[in-house]
C-alpha cells in the first residue's frame, strides 16, 4: 500500500464505516478483475459507499490526494472497464441497490447504480412496464455498469441501447461534486452531457442515481427458430426479413460449433445436424405481430430452412432462448479456454466476414464458434484454445485481433457492446485518427482534468489537459512541476 | 484595411467561395463581414483554420430555418454556409444506414431514401439541412417513438474551432468504441464545432399511418392529461402523442403506424381507450400528419416561443399552470407539442407586450420549474429576453461550460447563442 493510500484510510473509514473499507490483502484480491479475467490488478484499497453523499466524499478525498479511483458495479464487464488501479481506490457500488421510485404514468423508474438490470423490469412488471436494455448478464449486471458501458443486449435491434433509455443521471464528478445530467424528461437542455456520459466507461465520473425510461410490456411476443444447413442461408433469411421492412425485436444466429457447445451444456435440443440456427423474436401489438409472423415464417422457409419452430408462451420461448443465452459459457464444454470477441460489421457484410473468419480460423488451426446479433451485425466470435498448449494463447490472441481487422475493413467497429476498457485501447488508433482521439479527450479534460477517474481505459495514450490543442511540445508543465503524473 | 484584406485573402485561399456579408446574412442584426461556402470537409477545415488564425467569430448556417429559435448570438464575423455540401454520400439500404453531407436537405434525403422504402424518422421542415437539424436537435411529433436527432445519429464528422477534423461513431448502428462526440454536437447549436457530415440509422416507411383525434371541452384539461398518459403508456405502440390547445379548443392526436390491417385494428382499440375518458372522437386516417400536428410554430413567426418540459404524470398540473399564468399575465398562449414525450410549446402572438410575455414566463417558472422539467424561452424579442432569462437552473451547466472551454477556448463558435447555459 502506498503512503498516499495509507493516509486516505482514516477518512474512508469515517465516510463509509468500518465494515465498508477493505484493506486486507486477501480480501482485496476478490476485486482484482471483472468479467475479463485475463487482466488482473489488485486494488490498493476498496470502499463500499452506501449513498451518493458517501460516493461524493470518497471521490473528493481521492481528488484532494491525487489518488486514482475506479468504480465497479457487479463486475460482469467483458473489457476490463472495472479493472482496478494498483495505486488507486476501487469504489464498489453494490451496496447502493435500491429502486427508489417507479412513476408508471411517466413511465420512469429512479434507481441506484448497484441495482441489477433484471430487477428493474421485475419491479416495473406489476405496472405493465419493463426496462428494455437486456444484456445477457441481466440477472447480475448492474444498471450503473450498463450506463458506463452503454450496454445493449439481444433486443437492442428494435428497442435501442442503454443510452436511449437513460433519461437522467445524478453523478459525482471527478472533483467530487454531485450534479445531475438531464432531468428525467428525455428532452435535452443545453449540451447533451447525459448522452455523452453514457458509454464513457467510467472515465467521466461515477453514477449515483439513474432515471430510466420504462416501456409498456408488448401485447404479444412470438419467437421463431429456423434451422439452416449453412450460416449463409441463415444470413439470406436475415436480409430478406429486414428488406421486407420488418424490425424484429431480436435476430440471433449461432453456427454449428456454438450449437454443439450449447447442446453439450444445456441440452437445448436444437435441430440436429443444423449448420446454423436463427432465432427471430417479434413483439408488439397483436394486430401487427400476427401478420409479421406469417411473413417472417415464409421468408425463413424460402431461404431454405430445414426446420421451423415457433413459440408464443414464456416457457416455450425460454426453451428456444436457452441455447443462445448459454452460448458464451457453453463453449467451456468444448474448449478449456476461449476469448469472447465483440466486433461489428454492416449487416450486409456478415457473409463476407464470416467467410473470412472461417479462413483465418483454418489457417491458424484455431477453432472459432460464432454467435451473433445478426440483425445489427454484431459478431461474438468465440476463439477456442488451450492455455496449456505452447503457442496457442498467442495464436488465439492474434486470430482474435485479425477478426477485428476484418470488421474494420468492412466499415465496422471494434466493439458493439462490450466496450473498449483495457482490452481494446490498443485497437482504437486503427479505428480512429489521432485527431479523432484527441477530440474525444477534450471531453475527458472537461470532466476530469487531473485524469484520476478510471485512468488508463479506453484511450491508448492520455492527453494532458492543460495543453493548447495542436501545440504539444516538450514536457507538460504540470508534470515538470510534479503536479501531475501520466497514468 | 490591411488587416481586413489579410483576412479576406486568408479566407479566399482556404475556400473557393467567399463573399462579403449582406444584410440578408445578418445574425441577430449583425451583418457578418464574410460568408463562405465550403464544398468539402477539407475545405471547411482550411476555412476554420483561417478563421482561427484571424480570430473570427464563426456562425455555421444551413438553410436558416432554425435560426429564429435560440438566443440571437453576440458576435458574427464569418457565416459558414453549408448548403454547397449537398451530397448523399452513401445509402446502404440493406443496412438501413445513410451517410450524408451537412448541407443535404431533409426533403432531398427523403426522396433518395423513399426510393428504397426507407426514411430518416425525424419531423423537420423539408428545406432544413441535416447539419441544421442535428445542431438544433429538431424533432417533431414522432420523437415520441423514434427520439431526437441524437438518437438516430450513429456517426459524425466535424471541424473543430481550431480547424482540426474529427470523427466519432461510424456507420454501424451498434458501436460503443470511444466517446460519442455526435451526442455532444447534436443540439449544441453550432457552439462547439462545425458539423460537415452525419451518418444516420434509418427506418422502413410503414405502409400505413392514421391519426386518432380526440376533442376535449375547453375545461377538459384533466381529461386531456389522462388521455395523453393513457395513449403514451399504451401497448398499441403509438408513434406520436400530441396535444393542441388554443382558445376554446383542446384536443389530442395519436399517430399509429404499421400495416393497413394492423393500423385499422389499433385505431379501433385506441379510439375506445380515449372514448372511455369521455372524449369526443374524430378518427382521421392519413399518411401525412394532419395539418396542425406539424405546425410546431415556424421559427420567427410568433413573438415568443416557450418550451415546457415535464414528467408526463405532471401534465395535468402543467396545463393548469399554463392557464393560471396566462390569466395572470393576461395573455392567451397557443399550446401544442409532443405531450406524450414530456414536452409542449407555448406560443404568444407577435403583438404581445414584452412585459406581459415576461410575466407569463416568470409566473410559469414559479409554478412548474423544479428538478423534473423546466421552462426555456426558445424565441423572444430582445425586450423580453432582458426581462427574463432564456434558461434557468440547467442541470450540469458548470460541466457544459467546461466542455465549451475545451472545444472552443476562444469562444468563437456562435458566441452568445447559448448564453445562460454556457
Amino acid at each position: 500500500m502506498t503512503a498516499a493510500i495509507d493516509a486516505l484510510v482514516p477518512a474512508m473509514l469515517d465516510i463509509c464505516g468500518r465494515g465498508n473499507v477493505i484493506t486486507d490483502p486477501l480480501e482485496l484480491r476478490t476485486y482484482e478483475c471483472d468479467g475479463l479475467t485475463s487482466h488482473r490488478t489488485v486494488p490498493a484499497l476498496v470502499v463500499l459507499p452506501g449513498s451518493a453523499g458517501e460516493v461524493a466524499a470518497v471521490v473528493a478525498e481521492c481528488a484532494r490526494a491525487g489518488v486514482p479511483f475506479v468504480a465497479r458495479g457487479s463486475g460482469t464487464g467483458l473489457s476490463g472497464g472495472a479493472l482496478p488501479h494498483q495505486d488507486g481506490v476501487l469504489i464498489v457500488m453494490s451496496r447502493m441497490r435500491r429502486i427508489l421510485e417507479i412513476d408508471p404514468v411517466s413511465r420512469r423508474a429512479v434507481v441506484e447504480p448497484g441495482v441489477t438490470n433484471l430487477s428493474v423490469s421485475k419491479a416495473a412488471a406489476p405496472f405493465g412496464l419493463f426496462y428494455a436494455p437486456d444484456p445477457s448478464s441481466q440477472v447480475v449486471c448492474s444498471v450503473g455498469g450498463n450506463v458506463a458501458e452503454n450496454s445493449g443486449g439481444a433486443h437492442c435491434l428494435k428497442h435501442g441501447f442503454t443510452v436511449h433509455h437513460v433519461m437522467g443521471l445524478e453523478i459525482v464528478t471527478p472533483a467530487g461534486e454531485l450534479t445531475w445530467l438531464g432531468d428525467g424528461t428525455g428532452v435535452v437542455t443545453g449540451y447533451d452531457l447525459l448522452g455523452a456520459f453514457t458509454g464513457s466507461e467510467g472515465t467521466l465520473g461515477i453514477v449515483t442515481k439513474i432515471v430510466v425510461k420504462l416501456m409498456p410490456l408488448p401485447e404479444v411476443v412470438h419467437t421463431l427458430l429456423a434451422a439452416y444447413a449453412t450460416t449463409s442461408e441463415g444470413g439470406q433469411a436475415v436480409s430478406d426479413i429486414i428488406g421486407a421492412g420488418i424490425v424484429p425485436a431480436a435476430i440471433e444466429m449461432m453456427d454449428a460449433l456454438s450449437i454443439e457447445a450449447a447442446e453439450a451444456a444445456v441440452h437445448c435440443n436444437y435441430p440436429s445436424g443444423a449448420g446454423a440456427v436463427l432465432i427471430v423474436e417479434l413483439d408488439g401489438p397483436a394486430a401487427e405481430v400476427e401478420a409479421e409472423l406469417s411473413l417472417v415464417r415464409s421468408l425463413c422457409e424460402e431461404a431454405g430452412a430445414t426446420e421451423i419452430r415457433a413459440a408464443d408462451d414464456p416457457a416455450e420461448r425460454a426453451v428456444i432462448w436457452a441455447g443462445r443465452k448459454s452460448a458464451f459459457a457453453a463453449v467451456g464444454r468444448i474448449s478449456p479456454d476461449f476469448i469472447v470477441q465483440d466486433g461489428v460489421v454492416p449487416r450486409t457484410s456478415l457473409g463476407a466476414v464470416l467467410a473470412r473468419i472461417a479462413s483465418l480460423s483454418a489457417s491458424a488451426g484455431i477453432r472459432v464458434a460464432n454467435v451473433f446479433h445478426a440483425g445489427d451485425g454484431n459478431l461474438h466470435p468465440l476463439v477456442l484454445y488451450d492455455d496449456s498448449v505452447p503457442g496457442e494463447p498467442e495464436a488465439a490472441e492474434e486470430l482474435s485481433g485479425a477478426i477485428l481487422d476484418a470488421c474494420l475493413e468492412h466499415g465496422g467497429s471494434i466493439t458493439g457492446e462490450h466496450g473498449v476498457g483495457v482490452d481494446k485501447s490498443r485497437y482504437m488508433p486503427k479505428m480512429f485518427s489521432a485527431d479523432d482521439l484527441d477530440t474525444m479527450q477534450l471531453l475527458r479534460c472537461a470532466f476530469d482534468p487531473a485524469s484520476l477517474c478510471n485512468p488508463g481505459k479506453v484511450f491508448p495514450t492520455p492527453r494532458l489537459c492543460g495543453e493548447v490543442p495542436g501545440h504539444r511540445r516538450g514536457v507538460h508543465p504540470a508534470v515538470a512541476a510534479g503536479q501531475a503524473e501520466i497514468f | 484595411m490591411a488587416v481586413i484584406s489579410d483576412t479576406r485573402s486568408a479566407l479566399t485561399s482556404a475556400c473557393a467561395v467567399v463573399r462579403e456579408g449582406l444584410a440578408a446574412d445578418a445574425v441577430a442584426g449583425i451583418v457578418p463581414a464574410y460568408v463562405a461556402s465550403p464544398a468539402s470537409t477539407s475545405e471547411a477545415a482550411a476555412l476554420m483554420r483561417a478563421a482561427s488564425a484571424h480570430d473570427l467569430a464563426v456562425v455555421p448556417r444551413g438553410a436558416g430555418t432554425g435560426f429564429g429559435w435560440g438566443l440571437p448570438g453576440s458576435r458574427c464575423d464569418l457565416v459558414v454556409d453549408m448548403q454547397a455540401m449537398d451530397q448523399v454520400l452513401e445509402h446502404a439500404s440493406g443496412d438501413l444506414v445513410a451517410r450524408v453531407q451537412a448541407g443535404v436537405t431533409l426533403g432531398q434525403l427523403s426522396s433518395v431514401l423513399g426510393m428504397a422504402g426507407q426514411q430518416l424518422a425525424l419531423d423537420a421542415p423539408a428545406e432544413a439541412t441535416v447539419g441544421g437539424v442535428v445542431s438544433t436537435g429538431t424533432a417533431g411529433p414522432r420523437r415520441f417513438r423514434y427520439g431526437a436527432p441524437r438518437d438516430l445519429l450513429i456517426g459524425i464528422t466535424a471541424v473543430r474551432a481550431d480547424g482540426v477534423i474529427a470523427r466519432s461513431g461510424g456507420k454501424v448502428v451498434k458501436n460503443v468504441a470511444g466517446y460519442d462526440i455526435g451526442k455532444l454536437l447534436a443540439g449544441s447549436q453550432g457552439t462547439l464545432a462545425l458539423i460537415t457530415e452525419a451518418t444516420f440509422r434509418l427506418h422502413p416507411v410503414p405502409p400505413s399511418a392514421a391519426w386518432v383525434t380526440a376533442e376535449f371541452g375547453p375545461l377538459g384539461r384533466a381529461a386531456a392529461a389522462a388521455g395523453v398518459a393513457a395513449a403514451a403508456g399504451s401497448a398499441l405502440v403509438p408513434s406520436a402523442v400530441e396535444l393542441d390547445w388554443s382558445g376554446s379548443m383542446l384536443r389530442m392526436g395519436v399517430l399509429l403506424e404499421g400495416t393497413a390491417a394492423g393500423v385499422a385494428e389499433r385505431v379501433k382499440q385506441m379510439s375506445s381507450v380515449l372514448a372511455s375518458l369521455g372524449a369526443s372522437l374524430t378518427v382521421a386516417v392519413a399518411d401525412v400528419p394532419v395539418r396542425w400536428w406539424d405546425q410546431v410554430p415556424a421559427s420567427g413567426s410568433p413573438a415568443v416561443v416557450v418550451r415546457v418540459t415535464f414528467w408526463v404524470s405532471a401534465l395535468g398540473e402543467v396545463l393548469e399552470a399554463i392557464a393560471a399564468s396566462g390569466s395572470d399575465a393576461e395573455v392567451r398562449p397557443a399550446v401544442s407539442g409532443p405531450a406524450g414525450a414530456g414536452m409542449l410549446y407555448a406560443c404568444l402572438d407577435p403583438g404581445t407586450e414584452a412585459a406581459a410575455a415576461a410575466r407569463f414566463v416568470a409566473t410559469l417558472r414559479e409554478r412548474v420549474a423544479g428538478p423534473r422539467g423546466g421552462v426555456v424561452v426558445l424565441a423572444a424579442p430582445p425586450a423580453v429576453l432582458e426581462a427574463v432569462e432564456a434558461y434557468r437552473n440547467v442541470p450540469g451547466a458548470a460541466l457544459m461550460r467546461a466542455v465549451k472551454d475545451q472545444f472552443d477556448p476562444g469562444n468563437r463558435m456562435f458566441p452568445g447563442r447559448m448564453a445562460g447555459v454556457i
